[in-house]
């Protein structure tokens, strides 16, 4: 599904990401962990087309297509989801009628109808009962005046409503508690299927102790230095980065 | 500059839909202004005595006036006698006596423009007077209005059928020494609408008046004069398009309402004038002074104003709250895009006891654009426990436009109470990308933004413009930069 080949990453003068190689099939859960700047949040932005990032050299192809010569709202139509790791407020735009603008997007990118108030309004219901949320929030301001953990829980249902091929969470555990994890990793593993896979970066072991990854990826200084199943992360936990750093120096 | 931010400018670039001109044969008056263009102007409107005498007294002192220079604009000189004054396409004898007599180019042009004149064709429920120019060309629904005793016509033909009643409250909410554009507006307008609602009635259905500037060279001066006696209802509306030209062209309107005990008038502005290019040349100069009279105790007016377009906007429809317990809004949206420039707000004046005002503004700046809210709120001695709330937002839309809010307070009676709330905000990169990355185009992103933005004034609007004006905030906006 997914496919980066020897990708590198500037911003500015500086390389962020030197020479990145990843295979992620459909199905499939990959974490990424790394040490701060490693360039975790790059590759995230990167895949979803946010400017100010410019590849220098590598390919990545989506669905087998060159990824990155998309806009990113084309990337997102075919099926490309960024979780934010800071979801931005918008004042004025309520949650539902974002939902169901980008829903609508979507769907007439895909030849599909696009739907009506009423059907939307029934799959948004169904879908916020998974992440235990309010229903007032679809009414309110875009993540205006929300916690943490209610942004979080807000990126989940956005990913439920759109139906990605590929969910990018980007430290989607950052900044919440015990109970809001647990709620944002029940919504994220309702999401498993056949057809869709998952990248999730993050610093910490925490969160794949709710969503188990098939592969699990070290990130330092721009490379991935070690792949490995599940009991990388544990590793990883146990004698923290600088082991990797060390070891890949 | 990112690369995002570069995509958005191109985003930009639609052309103004309504810049066509209509190919007619034109009466036109030689540019230039004296008493005997005015006395000219009377006479082709065969008009009584007295609108000459008003009008050669508005011009006398319109001469000792200056152009004033207060605002936070920046106006090109304007020769005033290098304007027409007088513009309208060639009628048979008498002009049209209905519809079918109505050149078929004009109706044409206002079917091109969105605004059927066919009744058969038209939205039940709105009546509409369409001016072109100088002139009103035609008005629907009059028969069916005339039934329960409302007039709306052009104000030409009010001061034939009506003028004992036109003599009664011309000037009376405006007078003709008011300020320099007043005054020259009473000395030269031509054409506007005349809306009278009897006691007690509500009127069935909304009336509109449609101005088109179509004629170069020539300014359009329209005057609107609305009385609501008393227990009376009326909802207006108004619609404004210009074709595009290198010159700067003026449109000096006045408007008066009068509002008696227990009445209400809901008056409504989608201006799109002409905005000028992307380069700033060209466009609308828009100076129009509008004011309403709550003249009776509990009278309630209304301003709702949706300006997107005119190369500069300078305009403050404010109220006059004389009646006891009488009621002043004021909700607005003003856009500017590229050069355009706007210097709008309001101003509320309490006089009677018990009085209360709203104000509602909400400025959005793109491109190279400037836009200020400028209100007044005064509440005199005798307005015991006025209130007011205003609320005046600002968006920014890029990094080279400018947002200003110059917010007056006066108050003479401790008992009063104000309130004032403020916002400035930009619509950011972060925003944006974020609604990319949801599917969403940057474009329709911004228009997403701006129309919640606006989403509280919109909800004033009558159904009908509310759907107009946020596909008209959409279509502003495009080109406009975000960085």
């Amino acid at each position: 599904m997914l496919s980066i080949k020897n990708l590198h990453v500037s911003v500015g003068e500086k390389p962020i990401l030197k020479g990145v190689n990843l295979e992620i099939n459909s199905s499939e859960v990959h974490a990424i962990m790394g040490p701060n700047g490693a360039g975790k949040s790059t590759l995230a932005h990167v895949l979803s087309g946010k400017a100010g990032y410019t590849v220098t050299q590598g390919s990545v192809t989506f669905k087998g297509q060159d990824l990155l010569d998309l806009s990113p709202e084309i990337r997102a139509r075919e099926g490309v989801f960024l979780a934010f790791q800071y979801p931005v407020e918008i004042p004025g735009v309520s949650n539902i009628y974002l939902l169901k603008a980008a829903l609508n997007s979507i769907r007439k990118h895909k030849g599909l109808e696009e739907v009506d108030a009423m059907d939307f309004l029934t799959l948004v219901k169904d879908k916020i009962k998974l992440l235990q949320m309010d229903e007032k929030f679809l009414y309110r301001a875009v993540n205006e005046g929300f916690s943490g953990g209610e942004k979080k829980r807000n990126e989940i249902l956005q990913a439920a409503i759109l139906e990605p091929a590929l969910c990018v969470l980007d430290e989607t555990d950052s900044g919440l508690d015990i109970d809001a994890l647990k709620i944002v990793a029940d919504g994220v593993n309702s999401l498993r299927a056949p057809d869709r896979s998952f990248l999730m970066i993050t610093h910490y072991q925490r969160l794949l102790d709710y969503i188990k990854p098939d592969f699990v990826h070290v990130l330092a200084d721009g490379q991935i230095v070690k792949s490995g199943g599940p009991e990388l992360a544990l590793e990883l936990e146990a004698k923290g980065y600088q082991w990797i750093e060390e070891k890949a120096a | 500059m990112s690369s995002s931010t570069e995509e958005i400018e191109q985003l930009i670039s639609q052309e103004y839909k309504q810049g066509f001109v209509t190919e007619l044969e034109t009466e036109t008056f030689p540019p230039g202004l004296d008493e005997e263009v005015i006395a000219k102007l009377s006479k082709i409107k065969n008009e009584p005595d007295f609108m000459l005498e008003y009008r050669l007294k508005a011009f006398r002192h319109w001469q000792t006036m200056k152009n004033p220079d207060w605002a936070q604009l920046n106006v090109e000189p304007i020769d005033y006698q290098a304007i027409s004054y007088y513009s309208a396409p060639k009628r048979k004898e008498d002009g049209p006596q209905s519809l079918d007599e109505v050149d078929p180019e004009l109706l044409e042009t206002y079917k091109k423009l969105g605004i059927p004149l066919d009744e058969q064709e038209r939205l039940a429920g709105v009546a509409v007077d369409a001016v072109f120019d100088s002139v009103s060309v035609a008005t629907t629904f009059k028969g069916k209005l005339k039934d329960v005793g409302v007039i709306f016509c052009p104000i030409s033909e009010a001061l034939q059928e009506h003028p004992e009643l036109v003599k009664q409250y011309l000037g009376t909410v405006v007078p003709e020494t008011d300020n320099f554009f007043a005054a020259l507006n009473a000395a030269v307008f031509t054409d506007g609408s005349f809306v009278y609602i009897p006691k007690g009635v509500r009127c069935p259905m909304e009336l509109s008046t449609y101005f088109r500037i179509n004629a170069a060279n020539t300014g359009q001066f329209e005057r609107t004069l609305i009385i609501a006696d008393e227990g009376s209802h009326v909802s207006y509306l108004e619609g404004c398009t210009a074709p595009m030209r290198d010159e700067n062209q003026l449109h000096a309107a006045v408007v008066e309402l009068i509002v008696m005990d227990n009445a209400e008038i809901k008056y409504s502005t989608v201006q799109n004038w002409y905005p000028g290019d992307e380069n700033g040349v060209g466009g609308i100069y828009n100076f129009v002074t509008k004011r309403a009279e709550c003249r009776g105790h509990n009278s309630k007016v209304s301003w709702t104003q949706v300006e997107t377009g005119s190369a500069i906007t300078w305009k403050y429809p404010s109220c006059v709250l004389l009646g006891d317990n009488s009621v002043g809004e004021f909700y607005s949206v003003a856009l500017t895009n590229n050069y355009q420039q706007a210097d709008t707000g309001t101003k509320m004046i309490h006089i009677g006891k018990n009085t209360s005002s709203t104000i509602i503004s909400k400025g959005i700046s793109a491109g190279k654009a400037q836009n200020t809210y400028r209100g007044l709120v005064k509440v005199g001695k005798g307005a015991e426990n006025a209130r007011n709330f205003t609320q005046c937002d600002s968006l920014l839309v890029g990094d080279k436009c400018g947002a200003h809010t110059f917010p007056y307070v006066e108050v003479k009676q401790p008992s009063a109470q104000i309130e004032h709330e403020a916002t400035t905000s930009k619509i950011s990169e972060d925003q944006l990308f974020f609604c990319q990355q949801r599917g969403i185009s940057a474009e329709d992103a911004v228009s997403m933004i701006v129309n919640g933005f606006c989403k509280e004034v919109f909800k004033e609007l009558p159904m009908e413009f509310a759907v107009e004006a946020q596909a008209l905030l959409g279509i502003s906006l495009e080109g406009s930069s975000v960085g």
